[in-house]
């Protein structure tokens, strides 16, 4: 692109206003026009060693999609993506880019990164708009895999194996596919039609989602293992964890995964034209600083009866786990963040909860995380009133798919064990990725499992492991 | 496991009693792998709320699941609609732990209302482990008894109570429970029914030291331990009744900490509730 000035403010992607937005699940970024979108690609330095590639969990060719951007070429774009990543329009969305790809990026060190993740979902919708080239399956294999759980690390398990000639079958727990793009992600940030596009797309490629099938219930992975040629476990980390303190089953607190199944997967945020209800209340409290943490703040904060939403984590705002980009657009929307702030137990009256005892934190040397330890300050306790708790602390493995199958070893947190080459269990021909490994990770990695599994198994299917 | 999409149809459908209906539904997956104690997770309608109901009885060969329903709010009702023929929108189980089954000697279950659910199953199951087997049956009063006939037949004695005399032994049947206990030996109760019940009885067999399981019925979302909404307190433990129970030993069971979970979402009930009486046209039950 030959020497030039590199302009160190990226082109803004144009937003919502807060106080617009919070009325509404609607998509709080609106993205790239084609416009911007090309005059942003052209910040792209083109780096021969290109380290936003390296930084990227499954090296999407960074530089070569943007480029192709710059001359317009779009759904080029796209399909240079999708090489590597099936699902650019979600990615684009939700990567924490800031510690990957754009974390990299050579323009940050004089200014404003690459909005190498704007410019991803942009490609990908504007493939989408355009509609899907049909990909090339090779001869049909004769071979069968089934899939258990239809979030990222599934989806692009099932792609590529189409790709490479088996057929697949995705069983799912829920009555909808997509794991945690539906139940979990809020629709602000992630529209279901962009999930439920791939989730079509993927159909049309031949395979079968199987709904309402919870595999260790339904069916065992023996029985599985009786009518297919291999399994894929990708059944995530649905798995809450909760506090060990004092009112915990008071009414009004509730896990992240029920408060965000309640609103998401079951649309309570429009009871009572859909029968599941959710209760907040004037003021909600959220307890953790994850992604989880602020899509349950955000969420609550559109919901009719909210006044108030607070953020309660145990470290400073710089500790926060969540993307940047939702700690800055909670912050916006009027999200009050109370950091260095540790629950010690609910408290409740006639049965319901009314506060939270709080203590307040100081950090100290930095523990195995790397990040300050917080450690409590005594004698700082106080009570933040509120009317609903929701603990968004974390996750790990659900059990319930691998009850009874002795042969797959779990971990300390449950998570299922793997060969780090193959993904495959000690069962063989069943192998595992995605959250299910690992307990709570990212989109990106597990869809990065996802493909590596698809190549194990093929491996497997056709010339043994 | 066969390739077919199930549709959940209902095969037969009949009216037990006031207020409670019986349905015959094809889940041949179901029907195959149900124990006594599991339950199944149903969503009637597109926008409905996903709610556990037992599997009252399973036939793998004709690849159905029998559940009872009681009718008490919105989804429950919208479920009475339903009529042979028509399908079901979403169905998925079997949940739960099966029923910890032992040859226990002379086992008494005790149930009431949707309690009746449970109860049937695990009955069936109780005596094909060789054990004697006494049933109790509560109902308000005469009409609203049902399932005489089907438990006649699996237990060794029956006895129905109604809180007004009008059938049976007048009275709760705690009051029954009492009397067999002191006239004969029993080494285990089982029962299931509305909070209230449950705690009377554990508090009625604990002086006694029998064994004593509840299958309890709390709040449910996902059914798979995804959400803790249905999180109980026994023996000073967090469970998740969905996949450690429903069934739990009586005597640990923090009872009044379960009817207050029950309570969580009264006010949006009713609201539902309400709501669908005055939308719902073309049905007949608006009691
Ligand atoms: C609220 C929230 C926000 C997040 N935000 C981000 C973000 O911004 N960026 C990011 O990169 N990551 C984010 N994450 C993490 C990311 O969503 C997960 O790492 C990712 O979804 C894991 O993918 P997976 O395919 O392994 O599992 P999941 O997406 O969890 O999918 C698993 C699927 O398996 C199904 N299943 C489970 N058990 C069974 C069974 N026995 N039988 C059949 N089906 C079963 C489940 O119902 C589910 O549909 C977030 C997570 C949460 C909860
Ligand atoms: C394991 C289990 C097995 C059950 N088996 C049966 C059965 O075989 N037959 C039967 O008639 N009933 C059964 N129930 C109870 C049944 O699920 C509720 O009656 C039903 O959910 C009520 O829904 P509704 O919309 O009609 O009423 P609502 O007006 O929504 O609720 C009425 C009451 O039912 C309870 N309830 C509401 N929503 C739920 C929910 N999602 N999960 C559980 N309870 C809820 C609450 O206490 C509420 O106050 C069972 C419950 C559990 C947990
Ligand atoms: S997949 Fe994620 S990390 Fe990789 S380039 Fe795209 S946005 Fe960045
Ligand atoms: S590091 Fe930044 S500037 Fe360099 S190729 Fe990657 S995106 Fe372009
Ligand atoms: S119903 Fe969700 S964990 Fe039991």
């Amino acid at each position: 692109m030959g020497k030039r000035e590199i302009r160190k403010e990226r082109v803004p992607v144009p937003e919502r206003e807060p106080s617009v937005r919070i009325r509404d699940f609607k998509e709080v970024k609106l993205g790239y026009s084609p416009q911007l979108a090309v005059e942003e690609a052209k910040r792209c330095l083109q780096c021969p060693h290109s380290p936003c590639v390296d930084a990227c969990p499954v090296s999407v060719p960074i530089p070569q999609f943007i480029k192709l951007i710059a001359e317009g070429k779009f759904v080029e774009a796209a399909r240079k993506i999708k090489e590597e990543n099936i699902m650019p329009s979600v990615c684009g969305r939700v990567c924490p880019q800031e510690i990957q790809c754009e974390g990299a990026c050579v323009v940050g060190k004089v200014g404003e990164p690459v909005a190498i993740g704007a410019l991803e979902a942009f490609a990908g919708d504007h493939e989408a708009s355009m509609g899907y080239e049909k990909f090339e399956v090779k001869e049909k294999s004769g071979k069968r895999v089934a899939i258990v759980g239809s979030g990222p690390a599934g989806i692009s398990c099932a792609a590529d194996l189409l790709r490479y000639g088996h057929e697949v079958v995705i069983f799912e727990a829920l009555h909808e596919p997509g794991g945690v793009l539906i139940y979990g992600i809020p629709e602000f940030r992630l529209p279901n039609e962009t999930v439920k596009r791939e989730l079509e797309f993927l159909k049309e490629m031949g395979a079968e989602i199987r709904l309402n099938f919870v595999v260790g219930k339904t069916a065992t992975i023996y029985e599985l293992l009786e009518e297919f040629d291999a399994v894929f476990i990708s059944s995530g980390a649905g798995l809450p964890y909760l506090l060990d303190i004092e009112g915990l089953n008071l009414n009004g607190v509730y896990s992240a995964n029920e408060f965000l199944t309640r609103v998401n997967l079951m649309r309570a945020y429009r009871f009572p034209e859909y029968d599941t209800p959710v209760f907040t209340g004037k003021r909600l409290a959220v307890i953790g600083g994850g992604n989880t943490a602020m899509d349950v703040a955000r969420t609550a904060l559109r919901l009719p009866d909210t006044e108030e939403v607070y953020v309660v984590y145990r470290r400073s705002e710089k500790e926060m786990p969540a993307r940047v980009e939702e700690v800055r657009h909670a912050k916006e929307e009027g999200v009050i963040f109370k950091t260095l702030t540790s629950p010690v137990r609910f408290v409740g009256e006639n049965g319901w909860i009314t506060g939270i005892e709080c203590i307040k934190m100081e950090l100290s040397e930095p523990d195995e995380s790397g990040r300050g330890r917080p450690v409590p300050i005594p004698g700082s306790e106080f009570i933040l009133e509120v009317d609903s708790v929701v603990i968004a602390i974390g996750q790990g493995p659900n059990p319930v798919v691998v009850d009874g199958v002795k042969e797959i070893k779990r971990g300390k947190k449950g998570e299922i064990i793997v060969d780090p080459e193959t993904l495959m269990t000690d069962l063989p021909g069943v192998f595992a990725g995605g959250d299910a490994i690992r307990g709570g990770s990212t989109v990106i990695v597990a869809m990065g499992d996802g493909r590596r599994a698809a190549k194990s198994i093929h491996k497997y299917l056709t010339q043994g492991l | 496991m066969s390739g077919v999409i199930k549709m959940y149809r209902i095969v037969e459908k009949r009216e037990l009693a006031k207020g409670v209906d019986e349905f015959v539904i094809e889940a041949p997956e179901i029907a195959r792998r149900a124990k006594p104690g599991q339950f199944v997770i149903v969503r009637v309608v597109a926008r409905g709320e996903r709610i556990p109901l037992t599997v009252a009885d399973a036939d793998p060969e004709s690849g159905t699941i029998t559940l009872m329903v009681q009718r008490v709010g919105k989804s429950t009702y919208h479920l009475s609609c339903f009529e042979e023929g028509n399908s079901i929108r979403d169905l998925v189980g079997p949940l739960g732990k099966p029923t910890e089954i032992k040859k226990w000697g002379h086992v008494v279950a005790v149930g009431g209302g949707l309690g009746l659910a449970p109860i049937h199953h695990i009955c069936k199951g109780i005596k094909e482990a060789g054990n004697r087997l006494t049933v109790i049956m509560g109902f308000r009063s005469k009409d609203l008894i049902f399932w005489e006939d089907r438990m006649k037949i699996i237990a060794d004695r029956l006895i129905i109570t109604t809180n007004d005399g009008s059938y049976g032994k007048k009275g709760l049947v705690t009051d029954a429970l009492k009397e067999v206990i002191e006239e004969d030996e029993v080494n285990a109760v089982i029962c299931a029914g509305p909070v209230p019940m449950m705690k009377a009885v554990a508090e009625l067999t604990r002086p006694y030291g029998i064994y004593t399981v509840a299958s309890l019925n709390p709040i449910m979302v996902d059914g798979t331990g995804m959400c803790g909404a249905c999180r109980v307190t026994v023996g000073g433990e967090v469970k998740f009744a969905c996949v450690d129970g429903p069934e739990f030993d009586a005597h640990k069971v923090d009872f009044d900490e379960l009817m207050n979970r029950l309570r969580m979402f009264k006010e949006q009930e009713s609201l539902a509730m309400r709501r669908f009486q005055e939308k719902h046209c073309g049905c007949s039950r608006r009691e």
